[in-house]
Order: C-alpha cells, then sequence, then structure tokens
C-alpha cells in the first residue's frame, strides 16, 4: 500500500493508522439515501474507493472528494506502477529517508511488528539506533526526573504486571502471527537451541562464574553455589520481547530470524524450570538438595513444556470451535480471540506450567481457523489489536526497564561479577550456538553459514523477562539479591542497547542474507504447491518418512477432519493459499489501480458517462457460465477472506451497495432540479455558494443544445444511431489498440455523441501527436466531432483553465461532451498534471488492457471480444473474478 | 550419482520393493504406492519418471519402462545443494531443477507451456479442494499466465500474442526465488515404510 503515498501528501507517515479513519467516517456520498436499489446483476468484484479518501489528494480538489468511484478490476494490474511511483523527487527522497516504509507494504500480512510506537517523526534516528534501545533512554531520563522530585522510585516494572499484562499480549501477538510453515520447518533446529542451548548456557554461566567466585577475584559475597546456578538459569534465556524489537528492524533472512526469535519463545519452559529448581534448591538449601530433587527437575521440565503446550493446543481448539459459530454476533468475535488465548495463559500460569509456550501454541494452532472463521472486520480489529496492544507492552517494558534502573536501592555493584556475566554470556552464547549449529548442519538441509552463527550468537539478547525473574527472587532467600538484580540490569542494557544498535552494521557488514520483501506472485505460489506435491511424492516413493511426508500427511489430516470441525462451511470452501493470494493480488492492482488515478489527480479515466453502468468495463451481460464459480464470487461468500487493509475491506464490504447509492446519486444529480428558493437557505457568510441556478441554467441549455445537436446531426447526415454506433465501435478498438488503456469498455447506447467525445479528448490529453490520424480516418459525424473536439483541445491550453464548461465563450458544441451529472460544481476537474497526462497512458495499465494469449480452447477470458456487437472489453478478466 | 553409496542402497532396496523383484519398473507400479493415492498431481509426477527428457534420453516421448539407473536419475533431481559446490554448479543446479518442473508443466514437449497446459495443471493442483470449481482453476491459470507474460515480456503491444513460458521465461520467474527448501529431499536415514500390504 505503499505506494498510495503522492507528493502531495506531506510527510511520511506509517502506513498502518491510516486506514483507520475510514471505518467511522464515510465519505459524504456514501451517505446518500439509495432511493432506488439498482439491481446489479454482477458478483465481480467491485471495488468502490472513496475518490479522495480523506487523507490524500488535496490538489485534485473538492470534487474529487464527493466522487465515489466504483471500479471493477479483476486483472493483474501493472506492478510498474510500484516504481512508477517513485520517480517522483518527493518519492524518491522518501524511499530514501524512510527505507522502512516500502517493506511496510503488506505489513499487515506480515510477521512483524509495525506497531504505532513513538519516534515515528525521525526516521534518521530509528534508522540508526532500536527503538527498544530509545525507549530505555527515555526511561532512564524519566526515572531521574521521577527521582529528582521525591527520591523514591515510585515507578518499577512489577513482576506481577510484567507477567500477567504486558508479556502476553507480545508474545500473544508473536503467536498468532507466526508464519507456521517456516516455524515448524524450523521445529528441530529451535527447539535444539532453545533445550539445549538454554542449558548450556545457564550452566556454564552459572559454573564458571562460581569458579571465579571461588578463586576469589569477586570479593566476598555471601552466595553459594546454587545461587549462581539461579543466576544463570535467569540470565541465560533469550528474550523474546528484546529480540523481536532488534531484529524486527534489522530484517535478516527469515529462517535466521525464525530461529533466533522461535528460540527466545520457546526457551521459557526451560527457563522456568531451571529457575523454578534451583530456586526451590535454594529455598531448600545446598546440602539437602537430593538426586531425586534432581530427577523431579528434570521430569518437571517435560511436564511444564509439554503441559504448556497442550495447554495451548486445547485452547486453540476451544477458540476456533466458538468463532465457528459467531456468524451472528460479530462484534465479539475480536473478544474471543483474546480473551481465550489469555486464558490459555492463566491457566497454565495457574498449573505451573509454561505460560508462554501455552499462548504461544494457542496463537499459532488457532490462527489458521479463527482467520477462516472471523468476518474481516474481526480479522482487522484482531489485526490491529493485537499488533496495538503488543508494541504498546513492547514500549511500557522497555521504557519501565530504564525507569526502574533509576533506583539507587537495587544497585549493588561488582566489578568483577558484572564485567564476567557479561563476558561469559556472550561467549558461552557463541561457543554454544557454534556447536549446536555443527550438530545441526548435518541434519539441515539449508545449511547454517559461520555468517548466521555470527548473528545468531550475537542476536542473544537478555531482557525484560530475565529482570522480572530477578526482581522476584526473594532477598531472605538470596542474599545477594541486590548484586543480582543490578547485574541483570546492566546486562539487559547492554545487550539491548549496544548490541541492538551494533547488530544492524554488523549484518550490513557480514553481508547477510536480507530477506527481501517480495509481493506474492501468483505463478510462485503454484508452483510452490507443485513443489511441495513433488517432494511428498518423491518421499511416498522412496520410502522414506520426511519431512514433506510428514507435511503432507498433517494437510490430508488437517482437510479431513481438523477443517470439518473447525472451520464454517462457507469458509473451507475458499481456504486456499492459491486462491488467497489470486484474490488479494486483484484486490491490490484494483486498488493501486484507483489509487494511481487519485494520484494523478483524475478520476475521469475510471469514470463512465453513462448512470446504468457505473463502471467502465462492460459488463452488461454477464456470462453465465464464468460468473457463479467465479474465484471472487467464491471468496465474497466467504466473509473473511484474506483482506490488505482497513479501507480496501471496508470498500469491498460496501461495494455493491456504494454502486446502487452512486447511481442514484448521479441520477440524482442529473435529473433533479432544485427549486430555486432553496438556495436561499443556503446563506453562508463566509462563503459564497457557486451560483447554483446558474449551474443548472446552464446544464439545462446543455441538454437541450445536445438534443438539437444530435437531430441536427442525424438529420443532416443521415447517419443512423446504429451505424453510427459500429462506427464508433470500430473507432474505439482503433483507438484502443492505439493505447491499450483502461477507458471505457463499454459501448454508449443511449448517447454514444457525447461518450465518444469524451474519450476522444481523453486520448488527445494523452498523446495529442495522435490526432491528425483520427481526423485522416473520419468521416461523417465523426469528423464533425472530431473537429469539435480539436477545438477542445484548442481550449484546453494549460493555462489552468478547469473546464471547459467554464469558459463561457465555449462553442456550443463542445457543451456537448459534458456528461450531464458532471455538472460543474461536482466534477472531478483533472488537475492540470492530469490533463498533461491522463492516467490512461498505455504503459501504465498493459496488464488491464486486452491481451492476447494464444490458446487452442474456448478461451474463458477471451470470449469477450468474440461477439461481434460485443465491443471487445477492456477487463475481460473482470467477468469471471 | 551425488547420491552415496548408503542411499543407493536404500532406493535400490526401495526400487525391488516397488517392482515386484523385476529389473524395471512400469506405471502400473506405481499404484501401489498408498500414499500416492491423495496427490493431486499423482499422474503428473509419475508421467515426469518415464519422461524422456528428465531421462535424458530424447527430447519428447516417454518411455515404457524404467530401470534403476533411471530411477536413479530422476531421483538425483531432488539432491541437495553441496555446500562444496561453486556458483556455478549450483546455479546448473537449480537450473536442472527447474528444467524437472518445466518438462511436468509442459506435456507435449514442444518447449512452452502454453495456456491450455497450464490450466491443466492448475486444475489438477487445485482439484484437491472439492469447492473449488474448474472455472476458478482456470481464471488462476489465466491470471497466472497473465502476470508470466508481464514479467517475461514485459509490456506487450496490443497486437502481440504471448504463446506461452518457454524455459527461459520460467527461468526469470524464478529469479530471486529460493528453491533451496523447495525441491530437495533428503535421502537420509531412510526407513523404508510399509508397502503394499
Amino acid at each position: 500500500m505503499c505506494q498510495r503515498c503522492c507528493p502531495q501528501r506531506g510527510p511520511p507517515g506509517r502506513q498502518l493508522p491510516r486506514g483507520l479513519p475510514t471505518l467511522g467516517s464515510p465519505s459524504p456520498s456514501c451517505s446518500t439515501t439509495s432511493i432506488s436499489r439498482v439491481n446489479s446483476p454482477h458478483h465481480f468484484l467491485l471495488l468502490c474507493v472513496r475518490a479522495a479518501a480523506h487523507d490524500k489528494v488535496p490538489a485534485s480538489g473538492d470534487g474529487a472528494r464527493n466522487a465515489l468511484i466504483v471500479v471493477t478490476v479483476a486483472t493483474q494490474q501493472p506492478r510498474e506502477w510500484a516504481q512508477a511511483r517513485f520517480t517522483t523527487p518527493w518519492d524518491a527522497a522518501h524511499t530514501l529517508s524512510a527505507p522502512k516504509m516500502s517493506s511496510e507494504k503488506i505489513a499487515s500480512l506480515e510477521f512483524s511488528h509495525e506497531g504505532i510506537k513513538g519516534f515515528h517523526l525521525s526516521h534518521k534516528v530509528t534508522s540508526v539506533v532500536p527503538e527498544s534501545a530509545l525507549l530505555i533512554v527515555l526511561g532512564l531520563v524519566l526515572g531521574g526526573i521521577v527521582w529528582a522530585a521525591d527520591h523514591i522510585a515510585s515507578f518499577t516494572l512489577t513482576p506481577t504486571v510484567f507477567f500477567f499484562y504486558l508479556l502476553p499480549p507480545i508474545v500473544l501477538d508473536a503467536g498468532y502471527f507466526m508464519p507456521n510453515r517456516l516455524f515448524f520447518g524450523n521445529l528441530g533446529t529451535i527447539l535444539l537451541y532453545a533445550v539445549v542451548g538454554t542449558v548450556w548456557n545457564a550452566a556454564t554461566t552459572g559454573l564458571s562464574l562460581y569458579g571465579v567466585f571461588l578463586s576469589g577475584l569477586m570479593g566476598d559475597l555471601k552466595v553459594g553455589l546454587l545461587d549462581f546456578l539461579l543466576f544463570g538459569s535467569l540470565i541465560a534465556a533469550v528474550d523474546p520481547v528484546a529480540v523481536l524489537a532488534v531484529f524486527e528492524e534489522v530484517h535478516v533472512n527469515e529462517v535466521l530470524f525464525i530461529i533466533v526469535f522461535g528460540e527466545s519463545l520457546l526457551n521459557d519452559a526451560v527457563t522456568v524450570v531451571l529457575y523454578n529448581v534451583f530456586e526451590s534448591f535454594v529455598t531448600l538449601g545446598g546440602d539437602k538438595v537430593t538426586g531425586v530433587d534432581c530427577v523431579k527437575g528434570i521430569v518437571s521440565f517435560f511436564v511444564v513444556s509439554l503441559g504448556g503446550t497442550l495447554v495451548g493446543v486445547v485452547f486453540a481448539f476451544l477458540l476456533s470451535l466458538v468463532t465457528r459459530f459467531t456468524k451472528h454476533v460479530r462484534i465479539i468475535e475480536p473478544g474471543f480471540v483474546f480473551v481465550i488465548s489469555y486464558l490459555s495463559y492463566l491457566t497454565s500460569e495457574m498449573l505451573s506450567l509454561s505460560a508462554i509456550l501455552a499462548i504461544t501454541f494457542c496463537g499459532i494452532c488457532c490462527q489458521k481457523y479463527v482467520k477462516a472463521n472471523i468476518s474481516e472486520q474481526s480479522a482487522t480489529t484482531v489485526r490491529y489489536t493485537m499488533k496495538m496492544l503488543a508494541s504498546g507492552a513492547e514500549t511500557i517494558i522497555f521504557m519501565f526497564l530504564g525507569i526502574s534502573a533509576v533506583n539507587p536501592r537495587i544497585w549493588k555493584w561488582n566489578t568483577a561479577f558484572v564485567l564476567l556475566t557479561l563476558v561469559f554470556i556472550s561467549v558461552y552464547r557463541a561457543i554454544g550456538v557454534v556447536l549446536q549449529t555443527w550438530v545441526l548442519n548435518r541434519y539441515r538441509m539449508v545449511q547454517l553459514e559461520i555468517i548466521d552463527q555470527v548473528v545468531m550468537s550475537y542476536g542473544g539478547l537478555r531482557g525484560a523477562v530475565a529482570f522480572a525473574l530477578v526482581v522476584l527472587l526473594d532477598e531472605q532467600k538470596v542474599k545477594e539479591r541486590n548484586l543480582f538484580v543490578s547485574t541483570t540490569i546492566i546486562v539487559v542494557f547492554f545487550t539491548v542497547v549496544f548490541q541492538g544498535l551494533t547488530i544492524k552494521p554488523l549484518v550490513q557488514w557480514l553481508k547477510v542474507k536480507r530477506s527481501q520483501h517480495r509481493e506474492p506472485k501468483l505463478n510462485e505460489k503454484l508452483h510452490g504447491r507443485a513443489f511441495d506435491h513433488i517432494l511428498s511424492a518423491i518421499e511416498d516413493i522412496s520410502g522414506q518418512i520426511g519431512h514433506n511426508y510428514l507435511r503432507d500427511k498433517w494437510s490430508n489430516f488437517d482437510r479431513k477432519f481438523l477443517s470439518k470441525i473447525l472451520m464454517r462451511r462457507s469458509a473451507q470452501k475458499s481456504r486456499d493459499r492459491i486462491l488467497n493470494v489470486f484474490h488479494e493480488l486483484n484486490l491490490k492492482d484494483a486498488i493501486s489501480y484507483v489509487a494511481e488515478g487519485e494520484r494523478r489527480g483524475s478520476l475521469a479515466f475510471i469514470r463512465s458517462p453513462s448512470t446504468d453502468n457505473m463502471v467502465n468495463v462492460d459488463f452488461s451481460t454477464p456470462r453465465p457460465s464464468t460468473v457463479e464459480a467465479s474465484v471472487s464470487y467464491l471468496l465474497r461468500e466467504n466473509v473473511s477472506a484474506v483482506c490488505l487493509d482497513m479501507q480496501s475491506l471496508e470498500q469491498r464490504r460496501r461495494s455493491i451497495r456504494d454502486t446502487e447509492d452512486m447511481a442514484t446519486h448521479h441520477t440524482l444529480q442529473q435529473y433533479l432540479y432544485k427549486p430555486r428558493q432553496e438556495y436561499k437557505h443556503l446563506y453562508s457568510r463566509h462563503e459564497l455558494t457557486p451560483n447554483e441556478d446558474e449551474k443548472q441554467d446552464k446544464e439545462i441549455f446543455h441538454r437541450t443544445m445536445r438534443k438539437r445537436l444530435e437531430s441536427f446531426k442525424s438529420a443532416k447526415l443521415g447517419i443512423n444511431q446504429n451505424k453510427k454506433a459500429a462506427k464508433l465501435y470500430k473507432r474505439e478498438r482503433a483507438q484502443k489498440r492505439r493505447n491499450s488503456s483502461i477507458p471505457n469498455g463499454k459501448l454508449p447506447m443511449e448517447s454514444p455523441v457525447h461518450n465518444f467525445t469524451i474519450k476522444e479528448k481523453d486520448l488527445e490529453l494523452s498523446d495529442p501527436e495522435e490526432a491528425p490520424d483520427y481526423g485522416a480516418e473520419m468521416g461523417g459525424g465523426i469528423e464533425f466531432l472530431a473537429n469539435v473536439t480539436q477545438d477542445t483541445t484548442a481550449t484546453d491550453s494549460p493555462s489552468g483553465i478547469d473546464n471547459p464548461v467554464f469558459s463561457p465563450d465555449e462553442d456550443l458544441s463542445t457543451l456537448s461532451r459534458v456528461p450531464p451529472w458532471l455538472s460543474p460544481g461536482e466534477t472531478v476537474v483533472p488537475s492540470q498534471r492530469a490533463r498533461v497526462q491522463i492516467p490512461c497512458s498505455p504503459g501504465n495499465f498493459h496488464r488491464l488492457a486486452p491481451f492476447r494469449l494464444s490458446s487452442k480452447s474456448v478461451d474463458s477470458f477471451l470470449q469477450a471480444d468474440a461477439p461481434e456487437e460485443q465491443p471487445r472489453t477492456t477487463l475481460p478478466e473482470s467477468t469471471h473474478m | 550419482m551425488l547420491i552415496s553409496s548408503d542411499q543407493i542402497e536404500q532406493l535400490h532396496r526401495r526400487f525391488k520393493q516397488l517392482s515386484g523383484d523385476q529389473p524395471t519398473i512400469r506405471k502400473e507400479n506405481f499404484n501401489n504406492v498408498p500414499d500416492l493415492e491423495l496427490n493431486p498431481i499423482r499422474s503428473k509426477i509419475v508421467r515426469a519418471f518415464f519422461d524422456n527428457r528428465n531421462l535424458r534420453k530424447g527430447s519428447s516421448g516417454l518411455a515404457d519402462e524404467i530401470n534403476f539407473e533411471d530411477f536413479l536419475t530422476i531421483m538425483s533431481y531432488f539432491r541437495p545443494i553441496d555446500t562444496t559446490m561453486d556458483e556455478e554448479q549450483v546455479q546448473l543446479c537449480r537450473k536442472e531443477k527447474l528444467r524437472f518442473l518445466f518438462h511436468m508443466y509442459d506435456s507435449d514437449s514442444d518447449g512452452r507451456i502454453t495456456l491450455e497446459e497450464y490450466r491443466n495443471v492448475v486444475e489438477e493442483l487445485l482439484s484437491g479442494n472439492p469447492h473449488i470449481e474448474k472455472e476458478s482453476a482456470r481464471s488462476i491459470a489465466d491470471g497466472a499466465m497473465m502476470e508470466a507474460a508481464s514479467v517475461c515480456v514485459g509490456q506487450m503491444e496490443p497486437d502481440q500474442v504471448y504463446e506461452g513460458i518457454t524455459f527461459d521465461d520460467f527461468l526469470k520467474i524464478w529469479q530471486g526465488i529460493d528453491i533451496e527448501t523447495k525441491m530437495h529431499v533428503r535421502f537420509l536415514n531412510m526407513e523404508t515404510i510399509a508397502l503394499c500390504h
């Protein structure tokens, strides 16, 4: 959606929140009461886009604001726009200054925290310093202010708040938007790092510190081996919050990301167990620990981790089942998602299982079914709320980490201890990673290179979980609690601030494979699917149980049983990735198509002069065979198909109604003349109402003139309407071939004259040098019109006359060009720029344009131009969208 | 060839199992693989095993039966990329793999995936979902074809006709996409699973 940024828009902003206003405030024309409901026969993707949708194109004038454009677009539309639009200097600057923006295009579809956080305005700062580091610094400053005020650390990050309110949203967000395939594809690796790696880190760090302590380097501390191990266990775990915060800005390749991030999520079970075990050991006292306790500890690891996972899965099942039956209570759907997943967290916390695992797996398992079941609005609500909560919580966490640090009471310094801890966690992390990768690479298909290992070691950030755990320690039992707390704070600050700052340059310097953001391609998806099947078939044939075999089995099981239980019937139909991508692409094309028009300041190219066909694509004769089966019909049925952003979603939903509204609107505009007296009431002190009466008069005048003109022409030239239509059609074809743009595919039946002229005008504006050719091949009435058009072009000097109608000395015949509903006050007046370069320049819409593929059979989308009297539709594919 | 001797042994055992101790495998033998039943494009895949192009025996046509060596040739398309390979070899390997897929699409071996062929494959791919009708599959294929055309040819003249995806175009489509995880099978820890019950 980034393409929508247009030069007029001002400073670059985040895309996500922008869609929001559209929800609440429909454009004025939408509120027009529909008087007669036009029964539109099409089930196509009718995309209604509010012209000046609130936030853009001020330059296109107020006319655009009221305009409601309904466009039926179904094709793959030029993706070149994305590039084309970055050609203006502003865009280029924008691209340079905010490299993040472009990757935010599909932020909503992506597994990333593009949240609503601070520091947006200064992209320069955030491109260097990660937000988490900035927040910590801000927190320190705030903490300093608070401390200076009353010398009490009034605000601290308490473990209760952290574990019950701040952590769950972040983890749920992580789970719910987890790229499942990637996650499960690397599950073995992730588990090894999470379990073995964390145990290794905890043990080595604890033991080494103890060893140094024995050597006397740390001076006199009231600690034993168990205290060190306890400390090691809480400092060992890589923190999901910190990893997310830092890695999302680094954009390393997704395999690397999922390994580090997955590890940070799944190591929770290990951390919880180690922490609890050692804490109880410390409580018991070192000498009373028996072998049985150790065994218990190991057993409890399995109970905690598997139990937590199980709780998550059970709640995910419940959640999916619940959302299956919320068809009539749409507004509470989003609530269920949050409440039930939070319940899974609380339940496993209550059972002393791993709560993070529970809520992670709840999110991971339910996402497929929930996303299919809930309505689009709910899905969007869930997505935005989740992102908002997560980034809010993240912000609070880092800020409070900073604030909590300003408290002299918790500080106890021991240089050797602090420094050695820092050294040990970094060194052992690196050693652990290298050792485990060495083992893993013998089994992994995609090898983890040295560079990856460096990033993985360096990305082992510690964060708020460690802090919360260390604060939880009881001073009575752990005598050196304060030392542990201050060391943890130092470690967290060091990893988040220092490593967070340096990881980006490091990644750049090492040339780590970055994740390139690509739009989903239909071909890619299709081939990918084919590969999946081939691989599983090869595994079947070669008779081994491999990864693909398992995945294939699972997807069969899922399709046969799980989806039947957990998904709505309508959702089952359209849950196919390929369909979704297809749909998604079409939607995106449609949106950017309209957006492009808006950007260029004129919507004229999607407008159609006749009111019974609001769209310029001719689908007045829907091909019966294709309509019902069309993909978009299928997807329309299912309310929760993919959606791209808030706006598109909202638009799609209303499109049909809006079509009707618009029809009504135009009908009113065209045929209803308001009584003169009414205008008297519209008195405003500050605004001079443009002379409506005059407009009306003019309008009436135009109409009369047009009628007379028509009769005059037919009388004089003896061309009957049919002939003219046929000729027009021919010309239209020729013209279309020439600029292969998206102009009207519709053959204007009721008033061919004016429609044609409009088109003619468009054409000439786009490439005036072609005009003579046209003149040459024209004859009869068409010649007459051509003259008219040429007159127009003459009048259309770039001196800023907005619409020829305004000029009083206009040739009478010119007036006929103005479609009736394009009455001067309301029209989209093409801006100067748009006139020079009307949006239907051939290059941009070549994919929307008629286009031939060789095919021997009956071609479903070429049928369109088969019949003779049927003008070639410019958007043939739309028919089976 | 690039598969270790252990793996070859494993595959040989499997081959015998499939062929019923015959020196060659015929198409029918593949019907005995129970898990293959559910594969929507199984006919295409089985066909690929007998495709002369894949067997490097000719430019078109199908073999009636394949021996173990041919079987290995097909299997070797799926070997993982070796870390010791240099850039050129990796590219070559990638090309080979894509060629296999291309041959599967291009059923009439004319070096082009025509719209008709593409539609065929897409229909089969989507046949797993009973709710998707043929029309949808076709329009998806159409869309994909358009996309391919726009990727490969760029802007088209209105009168230009896109004949179909050639192998070069096919490579273009795949440009920049990792197939490391997509086209590799690890022939490791091969535990032969029970076949013909």
